[in-house]
Formats: C-alpha cells, structure tokens, sequence
C-alpha cells in the first residue's frame, strides 16, 4: 500500500477543518516526534521551512485522525545555527523526552553529531536533507538525493548544450569535495576534461581573479556546486563582468535556498540544475500542498528542497507506522525495508531498502524569470554512490559514513 | 598581456576595497581612539538600506551614495549618544560594548530582514580587455575609493572644519577653552565615520549576496587594515591597503583565495611583530 | 595566612561538593557537564585577563586546540589517557610561542588583541579548508568545515573498553572544575601569582624592581591555554564530535562576555558568568520569541555601561557594605582601579 494521490488529497482538505473534529480518542497516549532543526541563526533560511513542512504534515496526520488512533506531538528543538546544542537537544530528545522518531538535522556536521546518540538510544532518526552520501546505518533514512542522483542527469545535459572541456568551481568542504569528484567521473564518462577544479571556503565572496583565471582557461562549461550567501556573489560577479552569455553555466546546489529568486533574472537566467522538486512542478499534488502551504500562514515562494523532503520524510514514517501497527523502533524499520513508498509534491518517494537512502524522481531544470522551469523528469533514480558502498541487509550492523572512491 | 593587465587591475581593486572596507573605523579610531568592533555591521546596515531603496524604485547610485551613508550616519549618531560617549578613553570597554553591539544589529537585522540572502544587480556592465571580460563595476569601486581619499585628505588638511576636528582630538581642553565644544565634535566625527562605513557597506552591496551576518567578514580585515596602518589616518591607510591587497591577490591567483586570505593575515602579524612602536608610539604613550 | 587558605579550601570543597550532588536534581547531568566545561573555559580566560592584565581575543583558539588534538589523537592511539594529556601540552606549547612572540615584542594591549584575533581567524580559516582527502593527520581525516566525528571518548585509564561518559562524565568534568579551580587559587597565592597582578597594576614598576615582566606574561598565558585546552578536550568527549566552530570569533566573543558579566579579577565570576549565560542559551533554544544574538548583545553593552565590573564583585562590595566585612576589599579595589586606568592615561 502506498499514500496514494487521493489520501494525499483527503488530507489537504481535512486541513481546512482544523480543529473542527475532536474525534481522536482522548485517552490515546500521544506518538512523541522530536524535530531538532535550525530555525535561528545563519542556517535559518533552510531551518524555518523545514520546520513548517514538519509541522505541515504532522498537522494533516492528526486531522487524519492521528496514527494508529494515536495523536502526534511534536517535541521541537532550535539549535540556534550552534553544532554544540544539536548534542545537547539530541539528548535531551532521546533520554528526557523519549521519543518515537527524530527528525532533523541540515548541516552535514549536525547530522554526525547526533547520529551517534540515536543509534546508542536506539531512537529512529530521519535525515531529510541533500547531502554528500556515504552514509551507512541502519538507524537512519536519509530522504534527500545525493551527488551521484543529481550529476548523472545534470552533466550529460549540460555538456551536450556547451562541449568538453569542464572548469569545477567547489564549495570547500565534504559535500563540494566529494560532489567535485562525481562531476569529474561523469565528465570523464561523457568523453569530456576537466580542466581545473577550485574549491572555495564558505565565507568567499570575492569572485575577481577567478572569473579571470577561468577565461585563461577558457572552458566551454562551468559546473559551480557554491554555497550559501558569499558564494551567491559568484553568480552576480559573473553575469556582471558578462561572461554568462560567453561560457554556459551549471550548478547542483544553486536554487537549494531559492537563491535563483534573490538572483535577478538576467543574472539567473539560463543556468542548468538537477533536483528532485521545484516549485514549478505541475501537478495536483504541488498544487495542493503550495495551498496548504499558504493556508498554514506561510508564503508558498519559500518552499524548498528540503521542506519537501521533510514532509516527504515525516509521511514516509507515518506509512511504516501505519504498516507496522506500532511505532516501536524495530518493527518500523521493517516496514520501511519493505521497500515502501510515498507520492508527494516532488513525485514518488522509495525507501531503498539496501541503503536507507531515497529512490526519487530527479528533474532537469533550468532557470528562467527567477522560476525553476522544468524540462524533463526521470523516474525513479537510484543513490548508486551510496549503494556502490552500503549494504544493509548483507551488513546490518554497519555504522559508518563511507567516501566513495571514484 | 592581456592577462597581466587583468591582473594589473584586480590587485588595484584588492587595494582599493581594502581601503574602502576600512575607511570608516580608521576615521573613528584614528581621530577619536575608539575601535567600532560594530563597524561590519554598520556595513551590513549600509547594503540593507541600498538593497531597500533600490527595492522601492530609487535609483542605484543615490541609494549607495546618498541614501546609505545617511541613514547608517544617523544609526551611528544614536549609538553614540546613548552608549559610545559614556566610555571615551576606555579603549577596551568601547571595544566590548561595540562588540555587544554589533551581535545586536545582527540580531536586529534577522528579525528585520530574515537570514535569507537578499542583493541587487550591478549597476555597470562588464568590459573587455583584450580576450578577457572584467567586471565593469571593481572599476567603479576603484574610482570611488580614490576620490574618497582625495576627498579626506582635503577636508582634514585643507579646510577649517578638519583643523578644528584635528585639534580636538589632540587637545579636546584646548579646543574646548577657544570655544569649541568637544562632545559635539566627537559627535560629528562618529556620524562621519560610521556614514563611511555605510557607503563602504552600500557600494560592495551589488557585489556580494548580503545576510544579517555579512559584517563579520569585513571586520577582522578593516580592524588589520587600520591598526597596522599607524598613525597617519590617510597615509597608513593606503600603506597598509596596498601591502595587504598586494600580497592577497597574489597569493589569492597563484594559489587559492585561502591562500591570499592566510597570506595577508600572516603578514599583518609579522608586519605587527616587526614595526609595534613606530606605529604605536603615537597613539599610545602610557601601556593603553 | 596558612590557616585561612586551608579553611577556604575546605569551604570551597564542601560548597562544591553540596553544588555536585544537588544540582542534577534541578538540570539535566548532559547540561550540567557542558556547562562546567564552559566554567573552565570562561575560568581560563578570567587567570589571564583578570589577574594578569591580557586581553585575549583568541581564548578560543586554544579551546579548539585543545579538542581537535584530542579528537586526532584519540583516533590515532584508540584510547583517550595519552590524547587528554596531549589536548593539555599542545595549546600550552602554542600559546607559550605566540605569548613569547608578542611579549618580547613588547606588544601592547591593542596590539595583543588584534594578535590574538588574527592567529583564531588563521586556525579557523585553515581548519575549515581541510575537507580534502590530502588533509590526514596519522589515520585522521580533518574534515574541513564538518569536523571530525566519531572519534573513541573517554575512557578508564588502560581500560579501552570502560567508558565514561553520561553521568560519569559529569561528575568527572566537575571534579576536574573544582581541582582548576582549587589550582588556580593556589596559584594566584603563590608568589608567581602575586607577581603577577602586581605586573597587571604596573608593569613597568614590577620590570624596575627587577622581575622578567616578559617571562612571567608568557608563563601565565601558556597556563591559560593549558586549561582552555583541557576545557576543549572535555567539550570534544561531550559532544562527539569537533567543528571548526570552536575556533570561531563568535565562540571567543562569548568568553569575553562570560568574563565581563560574571565579573574579572575574581575567580567565581567568569565561572559563574559562563556557566549562567551558558544555561540562558540553552534555555533560549526551546522558544522562538526573542531573538538569542540581540539578547546576547544588549547583555554585553548594558553590562558595559552600568555595571562593567561584573555581577560577583558588585555582589561582593554590597555584601562589604551591609554586613561589613572587608576582607576582599584589597581585591576588588585593584580590579577598579585596573578598569579605570584606561581613562586616566589613555
């Protein structure tokens, strides 16, 4: 069984009767989910959203009735942007509060840091966020798309449009490496060079001399996975210094943080992504959730990434919940190797049993009138990185973030 | 050829935003020895207000040039008058509560404006040298910041007002006694320093993606800047932009931009290590 | 004097002993154990700035030394007793070259700051380049801006498999606060310590009558770190995992408040100012109204402007004035005298 179009649909509009039908057993002990996101501080632009679709979906399953005639609560931490109290509120969760399931985390570094504790309390743990792969344990599902997902539709579209020879230009730090190095096996596999690879820290936000060496080079394709707010000045320096029309641009993370709306049309315009969601996606699914969105008091321009993941990933483990007849620990993570799946505003979402990772549809897109225009959607990819290291079922008890060799 | 002129003009811009980022806490500390720990945030104020204006259908260059300047003035204006002026000569306190309020404005400024990142195009088109395109706009940054200092150096040096101001701050009993009132002149000179900081903060506004949290990477460089510029506010300045931006760009196009950023912080050290009185001296005659 | 500081010791044993066992009934242990870390931490910069006169604007940098040679060094040997002694030595050889580079030099206040600031921004800036596979220390990867995680926490001396960690580690971490705290107290009676405000009052004064102002600056920095770096060591075994957000200016900034709220030129102040500010974050954390950063701030500046002298010695000179009892008045007279020099002859 899957959560099909019209339950999704039946819970959009219980939405609209909140609080209307007091039906759920009152005696029922609550399901405690733990939420542990930054909602303050410079990560904040991806924190808040997240914690809407958190709050979004946990709001349509009690509307629903609850789980298994059980409400929801919610116990939910602010990390403040502060690595030090995602250890501490990962306590907290896990000893004090006792919860069924967390989920959270965004930062690579946030998520190491509470691994560790959840699988020693045994605490199911949902990280829904895009990240570098590797990651190997079986008390984590791991709900967004990683490198090998993304570059291998977005490197052969993108050299077809410009030619072979390929300039890098990396965030420094795992994810940019590690991202850096598929870009490089997919070029090589689409019989292209690259011809340099720069990595930049995340707090670089002067773009000069680069653009000039990159002219020096004088590449036919850019591929740019950048970082956060001081790496947005890349793009403008870029389209300032008018070498957009010159040399094509891609990117697989600008856009993440809808930074293709704070960019201006003539500086976004014709760069090439590859995600599993945009906001543009035409279906009644997106449709509906964008409504629920804005009924809830938020504005839909600021739905992500990674607010789909985490609605996709609070929906996933209500399934196995549901599945399971029981939010225990062991008998859900059964469930949810049984190879289920969800549809939600992004499409269809599997769990890959051998990996815990995402099976998910990736589309092509590219950026035009600050609007991520979908051009071609491919069903149903497989994290082949992470699935090249990581074998669950062969190898349960497996703790381990591997790095691919490539 | 072609290369070794783009290169020519990025190391100039290097300089010359250098200067620009530090202006405004040289004037502050240099003429009233106070050290604005909260400068990079009265530059982050500087670009939310370009960033605004030019929402609202002002044009660029009054937004950057006008409106910013003001408007950052008149922030630095009220925290002068309800926090600075209770600690001249502490340097270390005004130091502390700067700090204190620069972790304000920052809180301030999320609340305002969100953590997302907000920006503006900018305003000049690219141009080409050669086979290369440069950014028109490190050109602009380039001009502004000289006329800056033309300009700085004709009013401290050449007019009435700057002799009075410099005389102020070597002798504020003196000045006080032919009549002029040194509270209102330190008041002045705050409203100018932290106005500087805001045109700083406004014209890298196009440049960069802005956030709450954008002053911090200004700060670190300006407070080098200026203190291992010495005591000659217009001279130490461009001394100490030239040596640093020289080195960063270099470093920054042989390497990588954390090389060029490792390479200036290491030779303000050793630049600090070598020369510490002759550029203290002036300033400092007892241990503070 | 010898029977005074022996019955001030034994005071200060049973007070922190009765703190130890009644404040897990009130705070979770996991709080309590980074909360006496941070105590060490704002302790360490309390020695070095409030009794020796050192502006560090780096504290934090031997904070993060002090983890990431643990972090390393546990993961190369697999045990944790030869990485804490390292986290001890490392930031203390550190801090003792940089300290003679800038005392020698003769550096003065502004200048020790802007030093102190640079070396942090240097380390920061490094650590956070290193997520590249080139960056290995033995069979330690760096790990850049993610930091390293997983690394073997601690355990009983020559017992690998024995953890300490949960409420162990907090007793722990609280015995080694009071033992800091019981040093440091030995120490600033020692001679060495007397010396040393004495060179905080007037430096040049101390340099006539002959003392090497120089050695003994240098001397009680690389102390400072030594302590700031078992605070990073036990951060590490806290929390896992170790980012290059130890290093950050936001991370030294926070020490420098600690300092100035709790109150400098005692020993209890910074304790207590890290270890209140410490629990106001967290507590900041479980709700959404006030924003934490302009809390933090407005502390800072209001402290500074109405009460720069901190909340212990405030607390100590109206105990003074209504009980009348004048016995730290020597004390607390020197630190305002040291906070206003400044305005004197600056």
């Amino acid at each position: 069984m899957t959560f099909n179009r019209r339950q999704f649909l039946a819970a959009g509009t219980a939405m609209a009767g909140t609080g209307l039908m007091p039906r759920i057993g009152r005696a029922a002990e609550p399901i405690k989910l733990g939420s542990i996101l930054d909602t303050s501080g410079i990560f904040d632009a991806y924190g808040k959203p997240m914690d809407r679709a958190m709050r979004l979906a946990v709001a349509d399953l009690n509307d629903g009735g609850g789980l298994l005639d059980r409400p929801i609560e919610i116990r939910a931490y602010d990390t403040q942007s502060d690595m030090a109290l995602y250890a501490q509120y990962a306590q907290q969760l896990t000893r004090q509060d006792q919860v069924d399931v967390v989920h959270g985390g965004i930062l690579s570094a946030s998520r190491e840091a509470i691994r560790q504790t959840m699988r020693r309390s045994n605490t199911l743990y949902f990280y829904n966020v895009m990240y570098e792969g590797g990651v190997c344990d079986r008390n984590i599902f791991i709900n967004g798309v990683t490198p090998a997902q993304q570059v291998e539709v977005l490197i052969p579209h993108a050299m077809k449009q410009s030619g072979k020879k390929v300039y890098v230009l990396a965030a420094d730090y795992n994810y940019g490496q590690i991202m850096a190095r598929w870009i490089n096996k997919f070029v090589r596999d689409n019989g292209g060079e690259v011809v340099a690879t720069d990595f930049f820290p995340l707090d670089v936000a002067d773009f000069g001399s680069t653009i000039a060496k990159i002219q020096s080079a004088a590449p036919d394709l850019v591929v740019a996975p950048l970082v956060g707010g001081a790496h947005l000045s890349f793009f403008r320096q870029w389209a300032a210094s008018g070498m957009k029309d010159r040399i094509p641009l891609a990117s697989t993370t600008l856009g993440v943080g809808n930074e293709h709306k704070v960019l201006t049309a003539e500086e976004g315009d014709g760069i090439m992504v590859a995600y599993n969601y945009s906001q543009e996606i035409e279906s009644p699914e997106n449709d509906g959730f964008k409504a629920k969105w804005e009924a809830a008091g938020g504005n839909a321009g600021e739905i992500n990434e990674f607010a789909i993941s985490t609605y996709a990933g609070v929906m996933t483990w209500a399934e196995a919940v549901r599945q399971a007849g029981t939010a225990a620990h062991d008998p859900v993570v059964e469930a949810l190797e049984s190879g289920l799946s969800v549809d939600g505003p992004s499409g269809k979402i599997t769990v890959d049993p051998q990996t815990h990772h995402a099976i998910a549809d990736v589309r092509l897109m590219e950026i035009r009138d600050q609007k991520m225009q979908v051009l071609e959607t491919l069903p149903q990819r497989q994290p082949m990185d992470t699935q090249a290291v990581c074998d669950l079922g062969a190898n349960p008890g497996d703790n381990t973030q591997y790095e691919i060799d490539i | 050829m072609d290369l070794t002129v783009v290169i020519g003009i990025e190391i100039l811009y290097a300089v010359a935003s250098l200067a620009l980022i530090s202006v405004g806490l040289a004037v502050v500390f240099g003429m009233m020895k106070v050290i604005n720990l909260a400068h990079g945030e009265f530059m982050m104020m500087g670009g939310y207000a370009t960033i605004v204006s030019v929402n609202l259908g002002i044009n660029v260059f009054v937004a950057m040039l006008i409106i910013a300047p003001v408007v950052v003035g008149l922030i630095g204006l009220v925290v002068e008058r309800l926090v600075i002026r209770h600690l001249y000569g502490r340097l270390v306190d005004t130091m502390l509560a700067t700090w204190g309020l620069s972790l304000f404005f920052i809180g301030l400024a999320t609340i305002i404006f969100g953590n997302t990142t907000t920006g503006i195009s900018t305003p000049i088109p690219g141009v080409a040298i050669g086979n290369y395109q440069i950014n028109g706009y490190n050109l602009f940054i380039v001009v502004v910041s000289v006329l800056l200092m033309i300009a700085l150096y004709l009013v401290l040096g050449r007019t009435r007002l700057g002799l009075i101001a410099r005389g102020t701050m070597q002798r504020p009993d003196m000045a006080s006694s032919l009549g002029y009132s040194p509270e209102r002149i330190y008041m002045a000179t705050f409203f100018c320093g932290s106005a500087l900081s805001g045109l700083a903060g406004a014209i890298l506004a196009p440049l960069v993606g802005l956030v709450p949290t954008s002053g911090g990477a200004y700060i670190a460089k300006a407070f080098i800047t200026v203190i291992a510029g010495g005591p000659s506010l217009i001279a130490g300045l461009v001394s100490s932009a030239s040596v640093f931006g020289v080195i960063d760009q270099i470093f920054t196009f042989a390497l990588s931009p954390v090389i060029g950023e490792v390479a200036l912080l290491i030779a303000a050290v050793v630049l600090l290590r070598l020369l510490p009185q002759g550029i203290t001296a002036r300033f400092f005659r007892g241990r503070m | 004097m010898q029977g005074t500081a022996g019955k001030d010791v034994i005071v200060t044993v049973l007070v922190a002993a009765v703190l130890i066992w009644a404040l897990p009934l009130m705070v979770g242990t996991y709080t309590l154990t980074v909360l006496a870390i941070y105590a060490m931490l704002g302790l360490s910069l309390g020695l070095i700035w409030g009794f020796g006169g050192i502006l560090c604007f780096g504290q934090a940098a031997f904070f993060g030394l002090g983890a990431y040679t643990y972090a390393i060094a546990a993961i190369n040997t697999g045990e944790s007793t030869l990485p804490m002694i390292l986290a001890v030595i490392v930031p203390c050889v550190f801090a003792a070259l940089l300290g003679a580079m800038m005392f020698y030099g003769r550096l003065g206040d502004v200048y020790l700051g802007v030093i102190t600031l640079v070396v942090t921004l240097i380390l920061f800036k490094f650590i956070s380049s290193t997520a590249g596979p080139q960056y290995t220390i033995g069979t330690a990867r760096l790990g850049g801006y993610n930091g390293i995680p997983g690394f073997p926490t601690l355990n009983v001396p020559g017992r690998p498999d024995l953890f300490i960690w949960g409420d162990a580690l907090y007793y722990l971490c609280a015995v080694a606060l009071l033992l800091v705290y019981l040093g440091v107290t030995w120490f600033l009676r020692s001679s060495f310590g007397r010396i040393a405000v004495g060179i905080r009052e007037n430096e040049t004064r101390m340099s006539l009558i002959g003392y090497d102002v120089r050695a003994r600056k240098t001397v009680l920095f690389a102390i400072g770190a030594a302590i700031a770096g078992l605070a990073g060591a036990l951060f590490a075994n806290w929390g896992a995992i170790v980012t290059p957000g130890l290093f950050s200016l936001s991370q030294s900034a926070e020490i420098i408040i600690w300092c100035i709220v709790g109150g400098l030129g005692t020993r209890f102040g910074p304790l207590l100012g890290a270890a209140g500010l410490g629990y106001l974050k967290f507590l900041l954390g479980q709700q959404s109204m006030i924003n934490n950063t302009m809390l933090m701030g407005l502390i800072l500046v209001l402290f500074v402007l109405f009460l720069p002298r901190g909340v212990v010695p405030a607390a100590i000179s109206v105990w003074r004035a209504s009980i009348g009892r004048p016995r730290r008045a020597g004390r607390a007279g020197a630190l305002r005298r040291n906070r206003r020099r400044g305005r004197t002859d600056g």
